[in-house]
């Protein structure tokens, strides 16, 4: 697993207090996760603090589940 | 329309002495002090580096960590009592009807470490707003009742009360108000505070209201003592199950005081300077007795505002010997923020749960550290220094009064058929 994949997995335990076994790339926030409209824009926020960029509200919107975010941010930060 | 009757059915406290009602009660007939030195923050520059700090709180062994970190410590403390008396009073939320049960809460501030974190993290950053979506809804003093509402189910009315050291109060007299007229079955209801916090020392170190007695912080909250020199800063929460009698008796509820009226009134003087004279205060005993339709000679305990300031203490003194003449003689008065520190708007609900402790157990917990007398006070007066006395106790009554001139007192009695 990439350095930022750790990363993120671990904000996303952090941030939804969900046990690292659920955090599979295919897992969503929303549907898997347990997380309601105000934790998604909250781990955007984190990924933003975390590797220092930007996401725009239209990228953040296709965000939806782990692997998306990693590979989001793969693309994106670092 | 005649009036309901309104009992209280369940308890629940967390406090500096003791973290629920049992270890609070204990902590208050024993005489013990919450006050030390503050671990929450380094204190090392401020006037006062002491609080009457919850103890030995973990909030993971009562919310679940992905729920209590979308709360400030004021809404977990709150939840945590609720949660007390709720199971405390028995009741079953699948034989209740939730539409008619309703949570009405009281905070002096709300989230102030939320707030406090937040501005401090922009303040110190470059500009731009990483603001956390849960910073609001953390804040916001009216947070905990929704969140007691969300965790019961209770859909009946549902608000906060915000009349700062007497928020508490309010919310049960409002609570205790609502049943009477029929609006509704039950509530949760109390208060809940988290001020130990760098801004809340030294907001009130900055208006002098703090004792600063650094070098014995456990005698430091003295009421009614010559050398008193400022309140202690408490946190904490009380919470209390109210419902009408015929709704308690149907589900063979235990039954632990009757609240028979509330006070309200308001000093008109000063924003954080109690009136000189005590009117505010003298209004406010008037006004639950008349609610209550009790006669002055009828009242064994007030439990006192007294948080320890030299004007403070003395308003009231003079306002009760206003009001209940020579009966002030007979009666037991007690500040048992003299073991608490000041919970601001937690205050009226712990302090009324000490009043119904009282009437249950027949004993009126202290005013401790009590060292030398003030000449300016009567001294026929019994303060129930240092040690608890027994008595039976009828009817008790609690004062709670709040920077912006608000008062609250709420009349209980023991419960009789």
């Amino acid at each position: 697993m990439s350095e930022i994949a750790q990363k993120v997995k671990k904000i996303i335990i952090d941030k939804l207090g969900v046990e690292e076994s659920e955090v599979t790339p295919e897992a969503s926030f929303t549907n898997d996760l347990g997380a309601d409209s105000l934790d998604t824009v909250e781990l955007i926020m984190e990924f933003e603090k975390e590797f220092n960029i930007s996401i725009p509200d239209d990228q953040a919107e296709s965000i939806a589940t782990v692997g998306q975010a990693i590979s989001y941010l793969e693309e994106h930060a670092g | 329309m005649e009036l309901k009757r309104v009992v209280v059915t369940g308890l629940g406290a967390l406090t500096p002495i003791g973290n629920n009602l049992e270890e609070y009660w204990k902590s208050l007939e024993e005489g013990v002090s919450g006050a030390a030195p503050i671990t929450k923050f380094d204190a090392e520059k401020f006037r006062t580096k002491f609080a009457c700090e919850v103890k030995s709180f973990d909030v993971h062994d009562h919310i679940h960590r992905k729920d209590a970190r979308k709360m400030d410590i004021f809404t977990q403390y709150a939840m945590v009592v609720a949660e007390e008396a709720m199971k405390d009073s028995g009741l079953d939320l699948e034989k209740i009807n939730l539409a008619r049960a309703g949570v009405i809460w009281g905070s002096g501030i709300g989230g102030l470490k939320t707030f406090h974190d937040e501005v401090t993290e922009f303040a110190s950053g470059d500009g731009t707003p990483r603001y956390n979506p849960f910073f609001i809804p953390k804040m916001i003093a009216d947070l905990s009742a929704g969140h007691i509402s969300i965790r019961f189910g209770l859909m009946g009315p549902n608000f906060a009360t915000v009349s700062a050291c007497a928020s508490s109060t309010n919310a049960l007299v409002d609570s205790f108000n609502y049943i009477r007229l029929g609006k509704a079955d039950i509530f949760v209801t109390g208060g809940s505070e988290a001020a130990v916090v760098e801004s809340g020392i030294g907001g009130f170190n900055a208006l002098k209201a703090l004792s600063e007695r650094n070098d014995d912080p456990t005698t430091a909250s003295r009421p009614f003592d010559k050398n008193r020199d400022g309140f202690v800063l408490g946190e904490g929460a009380g919470a209390l199950i109210l419902e009408e009698l015929e709704h308690a008796k149907a589900r063979g509820a235990k039954i632990y005081a009757e609240i028979l009226g509330g006070g309200m009134s308001a000093d008109a003087h000063h924003i954080t300077a109690p009136h000189p004279e005590g009117l505010g205060a003298k209004n406010v005993m008037i006004d639950a007795l008349n609610d209550s339709g009790v006669k002055p000679e009828e009242v064994d305990y007030i439990n006192v505002h007294g948080t320890s300031t030299p004007l403070g203490d003395m308003s009231e003194v003079k306002a009760i010997q206003e009001v209940f003449g020579a009966h002030a003689y007979n009666l037991n008065i007690s500040s048992t923020k003299s073991m608490t520190g000041h919970l601001l708007g937690a205050a009226g609900a712990v302090e009324s749960i000490a009043c119904i402790m009282a009437i249950q157990k027949g004993i009126i917990p202290p005013t401790i550290n009590h060292f030398t007398d003030d000449e300016t006070f009567d001294n026929k007066l019994n303060f129930t220094f240092n040690k608890a006395q027994k008595r039976d106790v009828k009817v008790a009554l609690s004062n709670t009064f709040g920077f912006g001139g608000h008062n609250f007192s709420i009349l209980l009695r023991k419960y009789e058929e």
